[in-house]
């Protein structure tokens, strides 16, 4: 096989693998001030965003890299990477489309996303995020007339800087954790949503996340403020071209609720898992929290993981309001070499709050996954209650999959519940599709389909097809 | 510490009769718990009840020196009535009593065993402790096709002679084949504020069967760790019950190494705590070979101020197929200040398991409490029925009926 049809043969089994030929404009390799303020400035950021970077480094420089994690990687060499990397076309930012570079909107259309408006069969308003810079926003205008904002980070610290200083950090905060205080200091686009008071949004927002340029992490920060009684469902999709290095994904992601308020966020995480041996793939450490500030504010979230050579996020809600409800539904799929740790936070501060927990992990190949996550009722947080329910699927006998939920109850008028169960697929269960007429590659997949419905029917139509075509997709090969 | 600890070390080397080889190991252990020191929260299963800090704060300052030249009178009037028994009797850590007169003497061994090995390997601080400084301990070896007739039962009696003492006791069991033992331990505390830490061996050979019966039901002001390890080989049984109700701070913790086919081990305990109380109860069960299984059941009772931890881990490699684990941890919270903390850990490394695990924690429920009223009991005896109902669960799965029973009148269940 010469190299062209080996590469077409690599590219069929994740299509989204290519990449991109494209003059980039990079900051110099390392991480200090420097870079920081060369950020800022490229971005023509005012004083007070790149105090916030500063301050952050100050105290990024005083922390350690975390490792108590279940997956563990080759130490990353921070000084190493490039912190932005974006298109030269992007240097003044396109005022419509049609200025955009063709390249990066053939990109999209390969990505199966188109960005022109007209092209969409439904409605749903993307922002494209091409490296460290988002490349369009698509269905402005009319968003625009129901006041609500939904633009790039960059665009609404110039735009909408009382809202972004007054949000930005508050439930992240800059002297967090290693992964999210290194984004606090480098981050450098990623989408920034307000829905004003009473307003139910449209149409499904949605943000694609791309990593193109090679030695780049990607550093994205993500803002989504619900005001009062509004509601807004957001969507994550990502995907990077196959390399034989270990990119770094490190972004950061704030809700928050006000009172009655609703955010639905469903990521379909589909980053390069590297290939079979395991050689090369994102790292996806991702900080996502939501805050459930106001009174009977619900945030849920609901993620599909497919992608990533590691995996180490934990989706999480801080249950402030009264009568607040957190959501997490999941399903988690590692093959060949991947590795994940994944699960959630719940931390129940109001009164009367709910969470429930849906994670559903499915290892086969050479794999690892772990689901991690804890509940913790506050003593103030009177009649709480949750649920957790944790499933795992193990495919074949050189793959792992673990379980460690914390459980702390601090209120005795609060419940909490929590169930997990370990099996395969049972042998009676294939031998009864298979006697009606399925393969048992078929047979696996209408089984694991079955097994992760609870979660799939969480996600918007569009997407849940997507995400069940991806699930057959990720588990190939892993059968017989 | 360090220099209180170097001190009282030397000391008991001087008036020991211990060998030369025996003092250079102990000297390794004592340098390596003094490179870690007690445990903290930065470990992780420390991470709930900070040993460190728990000394702090209910003993102050240790000491590590304890005399065991002098005897102590046995007091026999804490023995257990109705039932005949052999007896292990420790007081202030020092044994002073062995008695296996109800058994065949030439099939019990018990030898004086005070050689160690030198397996600085572990990664337990509190069993280096327990290696450098624990006096002469003692193996019991029940030969091969021998059951014993009669429970053991080791009575752990500490008076008001010591305080701020830290006490370290030693014990190692080898079940031969076809063998069995029923052990009970039983604590007796009239001392306060002092740091006992325990450390049982068990070695099940195939077919043997361990049941041992944990009951610290005196309420008493000492911080105290036990820790069993537990080794088994094909087709036998460990079962162990924990009643955890009567220190201050009390953390058992049970490693369960399951090296043979078809053997099983059960793990089963009761917290009942109530001001200020801190107890934990932390498992680990290795299931490393194929057609093993482990069972456990916890439930805690909790009053004002107290805490429980519950940390189960069921480890399955990937050699062990058809394994069946099963952790259920439930607790009844009856104050706004108790709190319940639990880590139900599954690590899977096999396919073709069978794991589950399940917790649960709330308040009493109001409706079966209504229920029982609107029958003509008052509140407090709806309660108690409640509460009796939710422990006997645990209770009755001791298989022991003898043992059962003696314990159901010790922790005043009604059935």
């Amino acid at each position: 096989m010469d190299t062209r049809s080996k590469e077409i043969e690599k590219l069929k089994k994740y299509k989204y693998g290519f990449s991109t030929d494209i003059e980039n404009t990079r900051a110099p390799k390392g991480l200090n001030e420097e870079v920081i303020r060369f950020i800022s400035k490229i971005k023509k950021e005012p004083q007070w965003m790149l105090d916030f970077r500063l301050k952050a480094f100050k105290r990024f420089k005083l922390l350690e890299e975390p490792n108590w994690q279940k997956p563990k990687y080759p130490k990353i060499d921070y000084q190493d990477l490039y912190y932005y990397s974006a298109p030269k076309s992007m240097k003044d930012k396109p005022k419509s489309l049609d200025e955009l570079d063709p390249k990066l909107l053939e990109t999209y259309n390969k990505l199966g996303i188109p960005l022109q408006e007209q092209a969409r069969l439904n409605g749903i308003a993307v922002d494209a995020v091409f490296d460290s810079v988002s490349v369009a926003t698509t269905f402005k205008e009319e968003l625009t007339k129901q006041g609500i904002v939904f633009c790039s980070m960059s665009e609404a610290i110039q735009k909408h800087p009382d809202l972004v200083k007054k949000y930005l950090g508050t439930v992240i905060p800059t002297t967090d954790h290693f992964f999210a205080t290194l984004n606090s200091a480098v981050f450098t686009d990623g989408s920034f949503v307000y829905i004003p008071e009473g307003v139910k949004c449209p149409m499904e927002l949605s943000t694609y996340f791309r990593i193109n340029a090679s030695e780049t992490g990607q550093f994205e920060r993500t803002l989504i403020i619900a005001d009062k009684g509004s509601y807004v469902s957001y969507l994550e999709g990502c995907t990077a071209p196959m390399r034989d290095e270990n990119q770094l994904h490190a972004a950061n992601v704030e809700l928050i609720a006000l009172d009655d308020a609703e955010i639905k966020y469903s990521t379909v995480q589909n980053w390069y898992p590297g290939d079979e041996n395991g050689k090369g793939g994102i790292y996806n450490f991702v900080t996502k929290r939501g805050l459930c500030k106001g009174k009977n504010s619900k945030i849920s979230w609901t993620q599909v993981e497919t992608g990533s050579a590691i995996t180490w996020k934990y989706p999480s809600c801080i249950l402030k309001g009264d009568n607040s409800i957190g959501e997490f539904y999941s399903i988690a799929i590692t093959n060949n070499h991947q590795k994940a740790d994944t699960g959630t936070k719940m931390i129940h501060l109001g009164k009367n709050t709910k969470s429930k927990i849906i994670s559903k992990g499915i290892s086969a190949g050479y794999s690892d996954m772990t689901y991690r996550g804890l509940v913790d009722i506050n003593s103030k947080a009177k009649n709480s209650s949750n649920y957790t329910q944790c499933d795992s699927l193990l495919m074949g006998n050189k793959c792992g999959a673990h379980t460690v939920p914390y459980i702390k109850n601090k209120n005795y008028d609060s419940s909490i519940a929590h169930e997990a169960t370990t099996s395969k697929i049972s042998e009676e269960q294939l031998h009864y599709c298979q006697q009606r007429g399925l393969s048992s590659e078929e047979a696996v997949g209408l089984i694991v389909n079955g097994f992760c419905k609870e979660v799939l029917q969480q996600l918007p139509m569009e997407f849940a097809v997507e995400a069940q075509k991806l699930v057959g997709i990720s588990l190939e090969g892993s059968v017989g | 510490m360090k220099e209180q600890i170097q001190i009282d070390f030397d000391k008991i080397i001087e008036n020991s009769d211990f060998t030369e080889k025996d003092i250079k190991i102990k000297r390794d252990y004592l340098k390596k718990f003094l490179e870690n020191g007690f445990p903290n929260r930065k470990l992780e299963n420390w991470k709930f009840s900070d040993l460190s800090q728990i000394i702090n704060k209910n003993i102050g300052e240790l000491s590590f020196y304890n005399d065991y030249t002098s005897t102590n009178k046995v007091d026999t009037s804490l023995f257990v009535d109705g039932l005949e028994h052999n007896k292990i009797v420790f007081i202030n850590g020092r044994i002073e009593k062995i008695d296996f007169d109800q058994e065949d003497k030439e099939k019990i061994q018990v030898n004086d065993h005070s050689k160690l090995n030198n397996k600085l390997n572990n990664d337990n601080s509190l069993i280096d402790l327990n290696n450098a400084f624990t006096n002469k301990y003692y193996k019991v070896l029940v030969k091969k096709d021998y059951s014993l007739k009669k429970p053991l039962i080791v009575y752990h009696t500490t008076n008001k002679k010591i305080k701020s003492k830290n006490i370290n006791l030693k014990l190692e069991f080898q079940l031969e084949q076809n063998s069995s033992l029923k052990l009970v331990d039983l604590f007796n505390d009239e001392s306060e504020k002092n740091f006992i830490n325990i450390n049982y061996n068990f070695d099940l050979k195939k077919n043997a069967i361990l049941k041992n019966y944990k009951i610290d039901k005196i309420s008493n002001k000492n911080v105290k760790y036990s820790f069993n390890n537990i080794e088994q080989e094909e087709n036998s049984i460990s079962e162990s019950f924990i009643f955890s109700s009567g220190s201050s701070f009390l953390k058992n913790e049970i490693n369960c190494n399951l090296n043979g086919k078809y053997s099983s081990a059960f793990v089963n305990g009761i917290f009942s705590l109530n001001n200020i109380q801190q107890h934990e109860i932390r498992t680990t069960i290795n299931h490393l070979v194929e057609n093993t299984k482990s069972y456990q059941l916890i439930k805690s009772v909790l009053g004002k101020d107290s805490k429980s931890i519950y940390q189960g881990k069921i480890f399955v490699s990937p050699k062990a197929q058809k394994t069946d684990g099963y952790q259920l941890s439930k607790a009844i919270l009856l104050d706004e200040t108790s709190e319940f903390n639990a880590k139900p850990e599954l690590e899977i490394y096999a396919d073709d398991v069978k794991c589950s695990h399940g917790s649960s924690s709330g308040s009493l429920d109001e409706k079966s409490i209504f229920y029982l009223m609107s029958r003509g009991l008052n509140y407090n005896q709806s309660k108690e029925l409640l509460i009796n109902g939710f422990l006997l669960d645990v209770v009755e799965k001791i298989t022991d009926p003898e043992i059962k029973n003696l314990i159901k009148n010790m922790i005043r269940l009604k059935e």
